[in-house]
This record gives structure tokens, C-alpha cells and sequence, in this order.
């Protein structure tokens, strides 16, 4: 049953095949391009922001909620505080959070689902439940769980998302592993005396690498997402770190008056979330053959 | 079909009985002391200790747990150690607000994403088509608690149609201002879920669509209406239910950001509370009865599928594996 693997890493966008099926090779690579320049327009706001600010992030002198123009590109937020340079610095943070989170989900989530792929019977069937009962429960939660018992910083909540996360990538893995352990080649290894671990360095790990940087690529935009949604709720990165769900929660209030605080983060969190699902369908199309051939 | 029903629930037992077991350990290995959370700044150890007594945190763990269980088997999801106040009352209070606001954004979703999904599938080629598929990729992006807030501004706060947040104080008891309370939060929940929701029902309906099947229905005469809704229908439907039962069961307790956005008094929050006061019998409580949800929507999730594709018949679970 290989639906709910697919489903597990997203749907693909699957083109139907038939005389255009040249051009699909050109359409993956567009979208792969709009998402790079996407993620990457985001991505040179982070870096430029470590070499160049417009104003100190703690800058106050810009009078309260000035209107965009005025000596501010978009104006500055209730403390008077430019609200483009804490959109820079924002972006390191969003950054942050979705590397860090993707590194401790792909570490412990690989790790946890090549063992549970190795267990047999009632041992696999109890991880597998354990596993499922642990998704169910939306990363949000078990992160808000992490960051009550630690502290609320950038690194509580990048460990937090990361652990959540590290389920989804655990249960992918294990199903991808089990399906690549019925293959000959493995059989093959494995009578001309390939150990174990070497057997899964050498043929397993590389035969899942498609799929799992698809889905790694998917788990970066929901980690900058739940980054933000902990960050709204008071739970993320502390001030004086301009977060952009902080941001947003701060801008709230004065929507009305003053909407551009309450719009710009959230549309440079879409723009780089959008960026990021886009690279991965992109890469979807271009790493994983198996996906284009069964679509086909 | 007996047998199979047996053995899931005997399954759905089990996993009960597990997840109690884990959510228990898990929330004494957290650190952080409920004892000092309850103690006022400045404390002496002997308050402290006093304190602990009081809540009985400095009893052994196996102890605390048989303690738990035997109150849990008898109905009671224990007392509060901040407000001491029964947890399962309070329970009960927030699942007014949650349960329908998750149920109701669930079925708005599903209204919206099967058909808007299957058009995009269908009908790829159509600038609608593209236009739905490309909103969809837009709405998984948009974080819930900001559409929250743009809704808010536009609807409550310009038209002032709605109100902006807040739940009524006698709840149900004024059925009109608590329905128009919900329903920002509920439009809300299934905007963004029904933009996710459109990709997978798009992906199954183009699977679908593709399927020797349905081109053999096709070629021996039969419509296309008549050879999707025969054949197409119950096929799409199998992958797409087990990812129904996984998202109604994370919008029960993914409600925590909405809530907050729209200040109700939902499970999430109460959850949220429990968790920043170290409230170990809210925690517990709150976790408990979602995880008892979250299982029975995979069972019933399970049992659907297993209707709607005799093929799933000798599986135990349809969805994971």
C-alpha cells in the first residue's frame, strides 16, 4: 500500500504522462527556480542583516507607529523601533528555526525509523501505534510541552518543533526503509557478507535520500510556521529578538491603525513558507524517479 | 467483521493503556517542580515540602500513578493542584467550546476541499483548475493565527459583522451569541485546513483519474459521472479518509493558536494554562481525554475505510502501513 507514504510526504503534483511528458522535466525545473528565488530573496534579508542594518534593532528615536516613508521603509512599530530592520533580524530567527528544527528531526527521525524498520511483530506494531498517537498530536503541543518545561528561548522551541517533528520523519523513514529491505539488492549484499550497519550506509540510506529530502524540505516550512505560531503565543524567542509571529502578536492590537506591522511579517512568512513547498516539489520531480515512473 | 472489531478495540485498549503509561512518565521527567510553581516567591523548604505534601508529588511515582489510573477507572480526572478544582468538570466546560468549533470547521473543510480538490484535479488544465491548486499552495503557507487576525480586522473590526473574539460568559445558554462567536474561529480552522486538505483530495482524484479502471468503465459505455461516482468515489476516498481522521484529530487540540487569536476558552488554552503552571492534573487530564479522542477517531477512521475498501480486510490498522 504506498498511498499513505505518499500522503505522509505530501501529495505530489502529479502530471499526467503522455505526448507533453518532455515538458515536465522544464515545468519541475520553473517551479524549483520560483521557489529558489522565493526562499532566496528571504534568505538574503538574513544574511545581509548580520553585515548591514538600517537602524539598530533597538533604535527607538523613530517615533511611535510612523506610517511607511518618513526616513522608515515601512514605518516602526508601537516602541518606535524601524519595523524593516526587525523584519532582517526576523529572518535570521525564522531561518534558524527551520534549519535547526529540520537538523534534530532528520538526526533523531532517521535514526528512530531505520531501527523501528528492523523490528519485527508485535514490537513493530507497538512503535508503529506509537508513533501514530504521537503525530496525531499537532507539533504546536508537544513543543509548547518542551518550552514549559525549559525556557521559552529560540532553542527551546528549534529542540521543541525538532522533537515534534522527528515522528513524522521517524514514521516516513520506517515505511521507506521496509519497502527497501524487500528489494534483491539488499538480499544481495547481505549473502555476500555486507554487514548491517554497512548494508544500510551504503544501500539503504542512499535509496531513501529522494524522498526523505522532499519530506525535510516540507518539515522546514511547517518548522518556521510552528516557530511562529509558539513565538505568537509568547512561547519562542524572547524580545528584544524580533520574531515574526512576536511581531504579529505585537502588531495586533493596532491593526487597524497601523497595518503594516500587522501584514509585512505575515507576508514574509508566506512568501518564504510558499518559497520553501515549492523547492521541494521541484525537488520531488527532480530527485525521485520512482515518484515520476509510478505516476506515469 | 466481529472478529476484526475485537481485535481493533482490544488495540485501541492497549494503546490506551500505553499512552497513559507514557504521558505519565513524560510529564515527571519534565523538569520544573509543580510544588515551587504553587509556593509563593521566597518560600521557605518547609512551605515547599508542605506543599509538595499537600499535592502528593513527594510520594513515589508508582504510587502516584496507581493513584491516577484508579481515579481515572472511576471516572475522575483529578483535581487541580492550582485552583483545586476538579479537572473533569472544567474538561467538560472547554469541550463545549472545542468540540464543536473542531467539528464545524471539519465539515466546512470537507465541503470545501472535496469539491474544490477534485475541479483542480478534473479540470488541471482550466485556469480554475490551476487557480484552485495554486490557492491551495498558498493556504498551506498562511499561518492560522495571522488569517485570524486579517479576519478579524476585515469582518469584526471594519464590518463589524462579527464579534472579534470572546466566547459568552453563560455559554450555550445564549445559543445565537455563541454561534456568532464561533464563526471566525470556524471559517478560520477550515480555510487553512481545507488548503491542505484540496492537495490530497486533488492527488487522489488525479490517481484516480489515471487508473485502467476507470478507463475500462469509460470504454464499456458507462458516463463519466456514472463510472466516478461507481468506481472513482470509493477509490479516492481510501487515502484521503485516514488523512481526514490524522487532521480532525490534530484540529482538536491544534485549536490552541486560534483560540488564543479569538480568546476562547477551548480545551488548547486550558491545556496552555495547565502547561505554564506546572498544573499536573490539567495536563494529564487534557492529554488523557484527547489522546482517548485522537484513538477513537483513528478506530472509526479504521472502520470507514475498511467499508469503503474490502481490499484493507486482514489489516489491522488501514492507515499506517
Amino acid at each position: 500500500m504506498t498511498a499513505p507514504t505518499d500522503l505522509l510526504a505530501r501529495p505530489a503534483e502529479p502530471r499526467p504522462a503522455g505526448p507533453g511528458a518532455g515538458r515536465r522535466t522544464r515545468r519541475a525545473s520553473g517551479t524549483l527556480i520560483v521557489g529558489c528565488v522565493l526562499t532566496g530573496l528571504v534568505a538574503l534579508l538574513a544574511l545581509v542583516s548580520f553585515l548591514w542594518l538600517p537602524f539598530s534593532p533597538d533604535d527607538t528615536t523613530g517615533g511611535r507607529l510612523a506610517g511607511p516613508g518618513e526616513g522608515h521603509l515601512l514605518g516602526t512599530d508601537k516602541l518606535g523601533r524601524d519595523l524593516f530592520t526587525q523584519l532582517m533580524t526576523g529572518a535570521r530567527i525564522a531561518f534558524g528555526a527551520g534549519l535547526g528544527s529540520v537538523a534534530v528531526a532528520a538526526l533523531i527521525g532517521v535514526t528512530l525509523g531505520v531501527l523501528a524498520a528492523f523490528a519485527q511483530g508485535w514490537l513493530d506494531d507497538t512503535l508503529s501505534a506509537f508513533l501514530d498517537i504521537l503525530i496525531a498530536f499537532p507539533t504546536l503541543l508537544l513543543a509548547m510541552l518542551v518550552v514549559a518545561a525549559r525556557s521559552a528561548t529560540l532553542g527551546s522551541a528549534v529542540l521543541a518543533i525538532g522533537l515534534a517533528q522527528s515522528a513524522v520523519v521517524a514514521r516516513l523513514v520506517r515505511i521507506l526503509v521496509k519497502r527497501v529491505l524487500t528489494q534483491d539488492y539488499i538480499t544481495a549484499a547481505r549473502t555476500s557478507g555486507t554487514s548491517w550497519p554497512r548494508t544500510v550506509a551504503a544501500h539503504v540510506l542512499p535509496n531513501i535520500w529522494p524522498t526523505l529530502v522532499v519530506n525535510l524540505a516540507l518539515q522546514f516550512g511547517l518548522a518556521v510556521l510552528a516557530e511562529a505560531g509558539l513565538s505568537y503565543l509568547g512561547l519562542g524567542a524572547p524580545p528584544p529578538n524580533a520574531s515574526w509571529g512576536r511581531m504579529l502578536q505585537e502588531a495586533q492590537a493596532t491593526f487597524t491603525t497601523a497595518p503594516a506591522g500587522a501584514l509585512a511579517p505575515g507576508v514574509l512568512l508566506v512568501l518564504l513558507v510558499i518559497g520553501v513547498n515549492l523547492i521541494a516539489d521541484g525537488l520531488r520531480d527532480v530527485l525521485d524517479p520512482a515518484t515520476r515512473g509510478r505516476r506515469s | 467483521m466481529a472478529r476484526y472489531l475485537l481485535r481493533r478495540f482490544a488495540f485501541l485498549v492497549v494503546s490506551l493503556a500505553l499512552a497513559s503509561v507514557v504521558l505519565f512518565v513524560l510529564l515527571r521527567l519534565l523538569p520544573g517542580d509543580p510544588a515551587n510553581a504553587l509556593s509563593a516567591v521566597g518560600a521557605s523548604p518547609e512551605q515547599i515540602a508542605a506543599a509538595r505534601h499537600s499535592i502528593g508529588s513527594d510520594r513515589p511515582l508508582p504510587e502516584q500513578f496507581t493513584h491516577w489510573i484508579g481515579q481515572l477507572a472511576g471516572g475522575d480526572l483529578g483535581t487541580s493542584f492550582v485552583s483545586s478544582l476538579p479537572v473533569g468538570p472544567e474538561v467538560t466546560a472547554r469541550l463545549n467550546v472545542t468540540v464543536p468549533l473542531t467539528l464545524a470547521a471539519f465539515v466546512l473543510a470537507v465541503l470545501i476541499a472535496v469539491p474544490a480538490g477534485f475541479v483542480a484535479a478534473h479540470k488541471r488544465r482550466t485556469w480554475y483548475g490551476a487557480l484552485l491548486s495554486g490557492v491551495s499552495q498558498l493556504g498551506i503557507a498562511v499561518p492560522v493565527f495571522w488569517l485570524g487576525m486579517i479576519l478579524i480586522a476585515v469582518f469584526a473590526l471594519n464590518a463589524g459583522w462579527l464579534p472579534s473574539g470572546g466566547f459568552p460568559q453563560d455559554g450555550w445558554a445564549a445559543p445565537a451569541d455563541a454561534v456568532r462567536s464561533l464563526v471566525l474561529p470556524v471559517v478560520t480552522i477550515a480555510l487553512v485546513m481545507s488548503a491542505s486538505l484540496i492537495r490530497y483530495v486533488r492527488s487522489a482524484t488525479l490517481d484516480v483519474l489515471g487508473s485502467d479502471y476507470l478507463r475500462t468503465a469509460r470504454a464499456l459505455g458507462e458516463s463519466f459521472g456514472t463510472a466516478m461516482w461507481r468506481h472513482g468515489l470509493r477509490n479516492a476516498s481510501v487515502p484521503v479518509i485516514s488523512i481526514l481522521g490524522i487532521e480532525l484529530a490534530s484540529t482538536l487540540l491544534g485549536a490552541v493558536v486560534v483560540e488564543s487569536v479569538y480568546a476562547l476558552p477551548g480545551l488548547g488554552s486550558l491545556l496552555a494554562t495547565g502547561i505554564s503552571q506546572h498544573d499536573y492534573p490539567v495536563i494529564q487530564g487534557v492529554l488523557f481525554v484527547s489522546t482517548l479522542a485522537v484513538l477513537l477517531i483513528g478506530f472509526l477512521a479504521d472502520l470507514v475505510q475498511r467499508i469503503v475498501d474490502p481490499r484493507l480486510r486482514g489489516r489491522l490498522s488501514g492507515g499506517a502501513r
